[in-house]
């Protein structure tokens, strides 16, 4: 195994992953909800379900970054890793993947392995192998390009 | 109340890098170079959950809510391990789950509207597909 240390980032990732964790639990003290984005997302389809915390969790998960932004002024990383068809099929598998398996890196990842979901840790198991497995097809094996 | 927690969330999102798709594969790419930076967040993340959690519970309510609304420990079926697989798949490709393609709307609107768009019309799908399975089930 070899280390990617100039991309290496412990700190600043342990930092940004208490953060995400005290978000969860914020919002799990205030409003009862589990901290899951597509569970969130996939509510605001559903008739009965209420809409308002929904759109206030949502909206500032689009703010937080703006507001990094505009207080460091420095541009945050986001480059692409693909694109075309490739890259938009991915976002329909990301949409009916986590709709159909009942939640994404959030929520199982950060909430359901915190209270010890065995549904959980078999999602999260999952995701992670099938995402390993497809980054080493593409990267590795000669048949991503 | 809701409006803090994603802000927060968006924020750690940011200091952690996670709204890099190039750092996301780094993880994913074990048998690559490797960069290991998403297990700290992970970490952090689930071991402040956990811990949090056992105090937040002691409450019988939440604070601005009649109850807590947790997933039950259902049994581990079909459509959690195929959506699961699904899931990855995408993630794997594209370096994006759903709290980042959020974080990334506002910052690169031209590049991540259609991929946030085509994300919802796939929950939209998954969703119908979920209920339509859970109901053959029952019948």
């Amino acid at each position: 195994m070899i280390i990617n240390w100039d991309s290496f980032t412990p700190l600043a990732s342990l930092g940004g992953g208490i953060l995400i964790g005290i978000a969860a639990l914020f919002l799990m003290m205030t409003t009862g909800r589990v901290m899951g984005v597509s569970g969130i997302l996939s509510g605001l389809f559903s008739a009965g379900e209420p809409k308002l915390w929904r759109l206030a969790f949502l909206g500032g998960t689009l703010l937080g970054p703006l507001l990094i932004y505009t207080i460091t002024g420095t541009p945050i990383a986001s480059e692409m890793v693909s694109d075309g068809w490739l890259f938009y099929g991915a976002a329909f598998l990301v949409g009916i993947g986590t709709a159909l398996g009942s939640g994404c890196t959030s929520g199982h990842g950060i909430c359901g392995l915190a209270r010890f979901s065995g549904r959980s840790l078999v999602a999260v198991i999952t995701f992670m192998t099938m995402a390993v497995i497809t980054v080493y097809v593409i990267r590795h094996s000669g048949l991503g390009g | 109340m809701a409006l803090i927690s994603g802000v927060v969330f968006g924020v750690g999102l940011t200091i952690a890098g996670m709204l890099d798709p190039s750092k996301i594969s780094g993880f994913l790419d074990i048998f690559g170079v490797w960069d290991p930076s998403l297990a700290f967040v992970m970490a952090g993340g689930v071991v402040v959950n956990a811990v949090g959690h056992r105090f937040v519970m002691r409450r019988s309510v939440p604070l601005f809510a009649p109850r807590f609304l947790l997933p039950s420990f259902a049994s581990i079926d079909r459509p959690l391990l195929l959506g699961s697989a699904l899931f990855g798949i995408g993630w794997g490709v594209s370096g994006l789950c759903p709290g980042p393609v959020l974080g990334n709307l506002l910052l690169l609107p031209e590049k991540m509207g259609l991929f946030a768009a085509i994300v919802c019309g796939g929950l939209w799908v998954g969703r119908a597909l979920k209920q339509r399975l859970e109901k053959s089930r029952v019948d």
